[in-house]
């Protein structure tokens, strides 16, 4: 399976999305912005950080980069694209997944270990996952997931929630929200599910010295839906 | 602008000081000279007044690669791996502007990190604020930690340690103090010495623009009521521009382009290219007109004092500038060549076709002012006799319950949650506890490192206090299983032309002197931050100590929390009772006096020593070292973070529970060993005539004392928890 991970300038988590993809099998690429082509990938990552410092908008100038009209193009023609932090709010920029993603409701970074419940199976993502549950981490500063009734509806309609914040038992509920965001929402498909966006990093829990390893679930069904 | 010896005051010159500049030079120098000699020979970069006594500290050892001298110092891991590593104050601009001022503290410490090749691994701070009441406190914590947390997050080093604490002794001056490590081949370091003639000097990074002119002559000074007025010496940081030129630095260093290379921290322009010529003992040439400046028409004065962020001075091998260029063209990052080394060894500035500095370079480095300040010895308090009537009425649970929630031991949660500490995918012990320890990427070995401070000890006697702290570091080490290797050290005192403030300084490092002699644990790097002090009120002295040290294997590395049930709970290091200094003693009793624990470097090197032994051996669950709040409140931690519970049966000793529990001995640390592998501790502690008490078994899930008194540990980890969020919140 090929993987390919994008580089923006302040992207800071696409080594670590390499470490990880290569872990569970991929043969990944890295790839500069300001390339237009992009290499023959079964998956493309769009990793976290800070593209352009997130001056102006989280994820806006990265959106306009070279490298994303490619990337566009391939998530239109029924490519798998993954967007993680950063990567997520370059992903709601382009509009390949609906909403925006705001300032943490308590105006704070924030970065912890949280349960997500997977909202929706049918999909190359989360298909045969056996946990209903998934103990991630979260970093970030927006990740208040916000969108309007009118979107939501749709959304919920086409099943594009992917994974909610909830308790350890699957309770998704205010108390277990850490951003703010509408819902719970943590991540979010676009309509046809080849696009996947969230918040939470699998790649920061791919061992058990790490914070956990629930990532190692995540990318290990992945690449075996991907064959 | 006529330079006279006014205007040389007014640069924070002293009247001898402009006169040793004039015979010097022998003439007048020129305004942007003047500025030069100050920014120079200011506090911050001369070191004037502390150069005699640090020169007394242990700076050479088995595995130190570099000590003190260069932009970090170096140190040896083994396989051809190094970590570079310092700590850095950033008290003065925090305290006027507390997000710029602790943002650009912590890039400036990653620039003197990467600016040797390495890259940043980690960060750790150790944070200072006045009293929680004061009416300024709130804000300036959460101005710091929005800054600390905005620049290395963005730049994606975890942050994964600190320290912070609370006194009203801040109240006017709050100490921000960013430590980074870095990760280096030992056959890729970089160092500052120019050599060679007629070779490029290149200016790379962000443009300069006015912020921060004359910071570091701000941050030689005392604080007044007009201190609002210096704001615009704070610099302004960009950390998305840091973040370029770390992968810029990096990728041009990869090759071999780079002769000498430098940042422009503190005075600019002005000490990174005194400073590359100095070490080469050679001379520079610049030509201003060259220097990409963000504002239009810059004096050459100002362009050589600024401190805007983000840059970096580099000496180039000849015929590598377009390579270079293409490097950071493709980072978006300016690059100019602005000038050349030369062998006049005089620093000699060009603007608008005229020369408007021409200096030796060893008129403005070794001829800089040293001074012997006058210093006063504290003499050691007497111990206060604690009376029985004073402590009888005190209940340990209600004690122990106010000390957890005490600010300067509750949990630091709130705050380091808003510090990515887990980026980059190494880290293996967050903070909360006794270390942060990151795994060196892709191998089996992992660096601890831990950052601490004791002010009160320190203050009481500074002598024993500069001991303990580097003991204190030794402990948190060793507490996480690693072996110390050395340490970098952040020196926070009030003014050094005050007797008492320059007597607590002398013999702080006197005892940081000492204690890292004797423990083989040298002092690679550091800074020196004097004036802390608003009008006449200084600091207590806070030096902090930066530690680091080695896990050979990763997967022996050691947490706190208590981790299973029936598990032995012991106590190594012997207990005295010691109450004076301690938080029992100062916030209980409301006993300010009295001498600080002793310390005992025998105990302290033989007890780490045997302990590291037996975590070796796999003989040690968990381990947690005793400091403030004593026994009790380490067990207590110990049980909040493992979820368990303790019964406990008190030693039979001579003192009583409340000095057993709550004295700050030093020395110490609780450990949980398995009860099939207690013959075999008993065995190595006695062998090695280290003192140790069974202090009892791990529970479910309450704190039982000599089977009278208890609480459950969700009550304990209330209070540990709700103070700081409570506090932050409102």
């Amino acid at each position: 399976m090929k993987s390919t991970v994008i580089t923006f300038p302040g992207s800071n988590c696409d080594r670590d999305m390499d470490v990880a993809l290569k872990k569970f099998g991929f043969k990944n690429k890295m790839v500069w912005h300001a390339d237009a082509e992009l290499p023959k990938s079964d998956l493309v990552v769009l990793p976290g950080g800070f593209s352009y410092g997130d001056y102006l908008r989280c994820g806006s100038m990265a959106s306009k980069s070279k490298i994303m009209q490619s990337v566009i193009n391939f998530a239109s023609s029924g490519g798998m694209v993954l967007g993680i932090c950063n990567g997520f709010q370059i992903l709601v920029e382009t509009g390949l997944v609906p909403g925006v993603l705001l300032r943490n409701k308590y105006l704070e970074f924030i970065c912890k270990n949280v349960f997500v419940k997977i909202s929706d199976k049918k999909n190359k993502y989360f298909k045969n996952i056996e946990n209903e549950v998934l103990e991630f981490h979260i970093a970030h500063n927006e990740g208040n997931y916000f969108c309007t009734n009118d979107q939501l509806k749709v959304i919920e309609d086409n099943n594009q929630i992917a994974i909610n914040y909830c308790d350890r038992n699957g309770k998704i509920e205010d108390q277990f929200n850490p951003n703010g965001s509408i819902k719970n929402i943590a991540g979010i498909f676009n309509k046809e599910k080849n696009v996947l966006g969230m918040m939470p990093h699998p790649e920061r829990m791919i061992d058990t010295s790490l914070s956990g390893e629930d990532g190692s679930l995540f990318f290990k069904n992945l690449i075996n839906n991907l064959k | 602008m006529i330079v006279n010896e006014q205007v040389a005051v007014d640069h924070g010159l002293k009247k001898d000081e402009y006169a040793k500049i004039c015979e010097l030079l022998k003439r007048t120098p020129n305004i942007t000279e003047l500025g030069i000699f100050s920014a120079m020979w200011n506090e911050h970069c001369s070191y004037k007044s502390s150069r005699l006594h640090l020169k007394k500290l242990p700076t050479k050892g088995k595995k130190v690669i570099q000590g003190p001298g260069e932009n970090a110092g170096v140190i040896d891991i083994e396989d051809n791996d190094a970590i570079v590593f310092k700590i850095e104050s950033h008290n003065h601009p925090s305290f006027i502007e507390p997000y710029q001022g602790a943002a650009t503290g912590v890039g400036g410490i990653m620039r003197d990190v990467f600016t040797m090749g390495a890259r940043p691994i980690a960060n750790l701070n150790s944070i200072h604020f006045g009293s929680p009441q004061h009416k300024k406190t709130k804000n300036l914590l959460r101005g710091v930690v929005h800054g600390i947390g905005g620049y290395g997050n963005c730049m994606g080093v975890p942050t994964i340690a600190g320290q912070t604490s609370f006194d009203s002794s801040y109240n006017g001056n709050i100490l921000v103090n960013a430590m980074t490590l870095g990760l280096v081949k030992k056959d890729k370091i970089f160092y500052s010495k120019a050599a060679g003639l007629n070779k490029p000097v290149i200016y790379v990074g962000s443009k300069t623009g006015r912020d921060g002119i004359h910071g570091a002559s701000m941050a030689s000074a005392s604080f007044d009521e007009k201190i609002e007025e210096k704001k615009p010496t704070v610099q302004v940081g960009d950390p998305f521009t840091e973040k370029l030129l770390l992968e810029a630095c990096l990728e041009l260093m990869a090759g071999d382009s780079i002769i000498a290379i430098q940042d422009m921290g503190a005075a600019g322009l002005t000490s990174s290219s005194i400073e590359m010529a100095s070490k080469g003992n050679l001379g520079i040439e610049i030509n201003l007109n060259k220097v990409p400046c963000r504002e239009a028409k810059m004096t050459p004065y100002e362009i050589m004092l600024s401190e805007s962020q983000e840059r970096m001075l580099i000496v180039l091998e000849n015929g590598k500038e377009e390579h270079a260029k293409k490097i950071f063209d493709k980072w978006n990052l300016d690059f100019a060549i602005i000038g050349k080394t030369t062998k006049s060894k005089k620093i000699e500035l060009y603007f608008d076709e005229e020369k408007v500095a021409d200096i030796p370079v060893n008129n403005l480095v070794e001829n800089s002012p040293m001074y012997d300040r006058k210093w006063k010895k504290t003499k050691l308090p007497k111990k206060n006799k604690i009376k029985k009537e004073d402590i009888k009425h005190l209940k340990i649970i209600d004690v122990l319950k106010k000390i957890l929630a005490n600010p300067n031991v509750c949990s630091k949660e709130r705050i380091w949650q808003q510090y990515d500490h887990t980026v980059m995918g190494d880290t293996i012990q967050k903070p909360g506890g006794d270390a942060g320890v990151v795994r060196v990427h892709g191998t089996e070995k992992a660096i601890a490192a831990s950052v601490d401070s004791s002010a009160v000890y320190c203050w009481a006697h500074p002598l024993t206090g500069g001991k303990q702290v580097v003991c204190e570091s030794f402990r948190n080490l060793i507490s996480v299983g690693a072996k110390p290797i050395a340490i970098t050290n952040c020196l926070n005192f009030g003014s050094p032309e005050n007797e008492e403030s320059m007597g607590e300084f002398v013999e702080c490092v006197q005892g940081i002197g000492e204690a890292s002699d004797y423990l083989k644990f040298p002092v690679v790097s550091g800074n020196v931050s004097f004036y802390n002090q608003t009008k006449d009120e200084g600091i207590k002295p806070t030096p902090a100590i930066g530690g680091v040290g080695l896990i050979k294997d990763y997967k022996n590395m050691i947490t706190m929390e208590f981790k299973e049930i029936d598990n032995l709970v012991i106590v190594i290091g012997k207990t005295e009772g010691h109450i004076d200094q301690s938080l029992f003693a100062r916030t209980i009793l409301d006993e300010k006096n009295g001498p600080p624990p002793e310390v005992n470097l025998f105990n302290e090197k033989n007890n780490g020593e045997t302990l590291l032994k037996m975590i070796d051996n796999n003989l040690i669950k968990s381990v947690h070292d005793v400091s403030l709040g004593g026994i009790i409140t380490a067990v207590a931690k110990m049980c909040i973070k493992g979820k368990k519970g303790i019964n406990i049966k008190k030693p039979k000793y001579l003192i009583n529970e409340l000095e057993y529990f709550f004295a700050e001995d030093q020395g110490r640390y609780i450990l949980e060993i398995n009860k099939k592998d207690f013959r075999k501790v008993a065995d190595i502690l006695n062998k090695n005539a280290v003192h140790f008490d069974e202090l009892g078994k791990i529970t479910e899930n309450e704190l039982y004392i000599d089977e009278k008194t208890k609480v459950t540990i969700d009550e304990l980890a209330t209070s540990h928890k709700s103070w700081l969020t409570n506090y932050m919140s409102k």
